[in-house]
């Protein structure tokens, strides 16, 4: 079995991906999703705000998720449900596990990879305590609240302000649960600002920053946490220690690209973002491998999502008809797998860099030859930046300077490159915060 | 009132391996556990080390039970199915002057009866493990050590042991066991049993029966040990289980690959008061953390995605305490059993079934069942065997653990063979489902179906482990 495209997660960037690599010629897609239905975590996220930048409309996630399978199920795309994959290789083989099918491999085109993000656990948190129930990472908690239809707690205390612990905390209160207080380990919050004005200024939930839980109570079940305040060092302060009683502790402490399949593909990572090191064209080191959405790097909106999404899908298209070209002229393959113009580590390519106060970049190269006139690059900065300038530099000289009011972790930023400004020279951009 | 030939107190490891040994003699068995499952106590947090045997002084109880332990634990694993690997260890000896404490452990474990230990020198270790400490000067190598699973070896004992007629009853705490004319009675939070023999394999509560029994007084601190457990990814930074040079708060700080592929280290050794207090602690992490480094300088604990704490039943006797209590016959134990203990367990069960059957004049079963099956690990079959099962079974080939790439037929096993799991951790133990990287986060709801629909119980009951430790709070409002 071949396809021109298989795309690994029927997710928000999957579809997006898929419909884009459908709108532009190719037909040949399957998408692989492992859960039970496609929409991936937009599906429980039923809350509104999402697609004010793609539709210009509030949308709920399911909304959401619904304009991208209403267009990829008129279009007839193929999918799979309940399709695990197990394993993709270097040369495009990919394994999926599935009921009522077995073990299956099937070759690719291309691979684009869309498998999304997990949660950092509790354990992975180090959380001192007992081992009990009613220790909840926020979208598990999620799930089971929007999908199961089951309440999960009556008394909360969240830790971590990242955008699903601040949703989250908004929907407990309305269902009648009492949450006490959101701890936030840094000097700032994780989400965006309009959640935190949403979801806890209105409710009135306090958030405390510079505090994280430094005791989880209970032995079968949680009946209360401790809270310190952390200095400087993000060290627990002695002294500081203030009791919560209650039966449910929400984490919402970062999210982390799921790359498991990634690497048995031997894709180079990003060691910052946790996602693949990837060009302008969202390609990875692996040759017809692309990536996108979550599992690339993680999103403050899924509009952006998207957007990313449809440049892998339209870029996918070209890497297939490249082959195909490839194929007539009786050299296929070649392209692929040993020519130069494919893939990050290409010669001619413009390496991207982040410093002082901008933590990564997405891409983290550009290929000259091959890139559009415009090329979004995105990333996050590592502190609250107040009237800064994000400064653009070119081979070590300033190219472009713009003010910034406020900049801060939660929110991702972007600058766009535009090919005739690098006049064929550049072989390096930094982009760094400035006073 | 029900009449039983054996009473055995406690469904841990060793209790489960009296049982299982137990199990091949016709007698009327009952195994009484508190918790709802097996291995709910010190045996579900341990390091899951089988160790060589060198540690124990010449001539102890824990000595001989390690030695004829560990070699049993070798041939069983293979009878009854499960995890063990014979990785082999290394005692680091980071000073010049300890050289005379490594050396006195390979003289002990010579006369232990320990076979194949060598003394290595800094580029021999360095050779074989190359992420150990440069400041390593020599080491003791221990061939015959090796990993297991803890979980899989205490499950795979009582289910050979129920397979052969053993009965368990969880939930169900002995408050009593009085001695008559002829044997006992044994009183519990449910009902009252009469038995001739009592096996007293309660753990940490172990003291409380002994000192019904005897006049020489045994006491049992619960010992608290703190572990962290990284990544698969991180599991083969080191090959043999790595010891530091032993202190007098036991064996130190070791790093281990466990049997399953994760990397551990733990664990540190604190003196608590409560028999049931499995918290971790921030300092005690921090501890252990440190700890390791000393002997694996780049441990990743930024892989980090557990933690735990397991208390070992610390006896003041110096000693296993095991055997027939003289003053009270017909009231067998084996208390006080810390470490070696998981490396020793088969050889007490061994031992205390035979001083019961001897006593009893007990008969071999003619059609005793010495093999098991284990569990189907789908996920470890070749492709082609894989997609051949799935093909009988489609359940099978419905992943819903994704880290450990566990399926909905593997957790429908866990929960309806002999003595199936009850709540999450028990399906955990023995499946492995959700012990990955995201920690249960994805598969929870979808494992809390499978148990809900399989023991037809609603969602609201589905537990973490005892009841108490319900996940849910009811269904949400109507609306």
């Amino acid at each position: 079995m071949r396809h021109d495209i298989v795309i690994i997660g029927g997710g928000p960037a999957g579809l997006a991906a898929a419909v884009s690599a459908y709108e532009n010629g190719i037909e040949d897609i399957l998408i692989l999703e492992r859960d039970e239905r496609l929409g991936g975590i937009l599906n429980q996220c039923i809350h509104n705000g999402f697609g004010l930048h793609t539709f210009k409309e509030e949308l709920t996630g399911p909304e959401y998720a619904a304009r991208y399978i209403d267009k990829a199920l008129n279009y007839g795309i193929p999918y799979k449900l309940g399709a695990m994959v197990t394993e993709v290789t270097k040369d495009r083989k990919v394994t999926y596990v599935r009921e009522g099918e077995g073990v299956v491999t099937i070759e690719a085109g291309t691979v684009i990879l869309a498998m999304g993000c997990r949660e950092r656990p509790r354990g992975a948190l180090g959380l001192p305590g007992f081992r009990q129930a009613g220790v909840y990472t926020a979208g598990t908690a999620q799930r089971l609240m929007n999908i199961e239809g089951y309440k999960i707690g009556k008394e909360v205390v969240i830790l971590g302000s990242g955008d699903i612990g601040l949703i989250m905390a908004r929907r407990m209160t309305l269902e009648g649960a009492k949450v006490k207080v959101v701890a936030e380990l840094m000097p700032y919050s994780g989400g965006l600002k309009r959640n935190i004005v949403q979801c806890l200024n209105d409710f009135d939930i306090p958030l405390k920053l510079s505090h994280t839980v430094t005791c989880v109570h209970g032995k079968d079940r949680v009946t209360g946490v401790t809270i310190s305040e952390v200095g400087p060092d993000r060290r627990p302060i002695p002294g500081t220690e203030e009791y919560y009683d209650c039966d449910t502790l929400l984490l919402s402490c970062g999210l982390l690209p799921e790359n498991e399949l990634s690497k048995t593909a031997g894709v180079e990572l990003d060691r910052v973002t946790g996602g693949a090191v990837v060009s302008d064209d969202l390609e990875t080191s692996v040759p017809g491998i692309f990536s996108c959405g979550n599992v690339l790097h993680v999103h403050d909106l899924v509009d952006y999502v998207s957007q990313e999404a449809e440049r892998a899908g339209l870029k996918a298209v070209g890497y297939v008809r490249a082959l195909a070209n490839e194929a007539l002229n009786e050299h296929a393959e070649v392209v692929a797998d040993t020519d130069g113009e494919s893939g990050v580590e290409a010669s001619g390519r413009i390496r991207i860099k982040g410093e002082g106060g901008v933590r990564y970049t997405v891409p983290q190269f550009l290929n000259y030859e091959s890139m559009d006139e415009k090329v979004t690059v995105r990333f996050r900065v590592g502190d609250v930046y107040k009237d800064r300038s994000l400064v653009l530099y070119y081979d070590g000289e300033e190219k472009k300077r713009m003010k910034k009011r406020v900049m801060a972790p939660g929110e991702m930023e972007n600058v766009v490159i535009t090919k005739a400004g690098l006049n064929g020279k550049v072989k390096e951009i930094v982009i760094r915060v400035e006073e | 009132m029900e009449q039983l030939d054996v009473i055995i107190v406690g469904a841990g490891v060793v209790g489960c391996a009296i049982a299982r040994f137990l199990s091949r003699y016709d007698a009327k068995v009952l195994v009484l556990e508190k918790e709802e499952d097996v291995c709910s106590g010190t045996s579900k947090a341990n390091s899951g080390i089988v160790h060589a045997g060198y540690d124990a002084k010449s001539g102890t109880l824990k000595a001989a039970m390690n030695v004829r332990g560990a070699k049993l634990i070798r041939e069983l694993s293979e009878t009854l199915d499960f995890p063990y690997h014979n990785n082999g260890s290394l005692v680091l000896c980071r000073n010049k002057e300890d050289m005379p404490g490594l050396q006195e452990l390979y003289d002990r474990g010579i006369v232990n009866g320990v076979e194949g230990l060598r003394i290595l020198s800094h580029n021999e270790v360095l050779a074989m493990e190359p992420a150990l400490s440069e400041e390593v000067v020599a080491a003791l190598y221990a061939p015959t050590a090796g990993t297991v699973c803890p979980f899989g070896m205490t499950i795979a004992f009582a289910e050979n042991a129920a397979d052969n007629g053993v009965e368990f009853r969880f939930l169900e705490a002995v408050e009593d066991i009085q001695k008559k004319d002829r044997g006992f009675s044994v009183l519990t939070d449910k009902g009252s049993y009469e038995t001739k023999a009592v096996v007293n394999a309660a753990g940490l509560y172990a003291d409380v029966f002994h000192n019904m029994a005897s006049s020489d007084t045994l006491t049992i601190t619960p010992r608290r040990g703190e572990y962290v457990l990284m990544d698969k990814e991180a599991g083969d930074l080191v090959g043999c289980t790595i010891f530091q040079l032993p202190s007098k708060f036991g064996k130190g700080v070791l790093v281990t690959p466990t049997v399953h592929g994760n990397l551990m280290v733990g664990p540190n050794a604190e003196d608590v008061e409560d028999k049931a207090d499995t918290e971790t602690t921030q300092l005690g992490m921090d501890d252990i953390k440190k700890r390791g480094l000393m002997s694996v300088p780049t441990l990743p604990y930024n892989k980090m995605i557990t933690s735990f704490a397991g208390l070992r039943a610390h006896g003041d006797k110096g000693d296993f305490v095991i055997g027939e209590v003289s003053e009270c016959p017909g009231f067998f134990e084996a208390a006080a059993i810390e470490s070696p203990g998981l490396s020793a367990a088969p050889a007490i069960g061994e031992h205390i079934a035979g001083l019961i059957a001897d006593k009893y004049d007990l008969k071999e079963k003619p059609d005793f069942i010495d093999m098991r099956k284990g569990f189907t690990e789908v996920a470890k079959l070749s492709n082609e065997e894989r997609d051949a099962l799935i093909k009988k079974r489609p359940a099978y080939g419905h992943i819903v653990c994704r880290c450990e790439n566990i399926s909905e037929g593997e957790i429908e096993d866990a929960i309806n063979r002999t003595l199936g799991a009850k709540s999450l951790d028990g399906i955990k133990r023995r499946v492995r489902q959700g012990m990955g990287r995201c920690q249960a986060g994805f598969c929870t709801p979808r494992t809390m179906e499978i148990l809900a629909r399989e023991l037809n119980i609603p969602m609201t009951q589905v537990a973490k482990n005892r009841p108490g430790s319900e996940l849910l709070r009811g269904e949400a409002d109507e609306t």
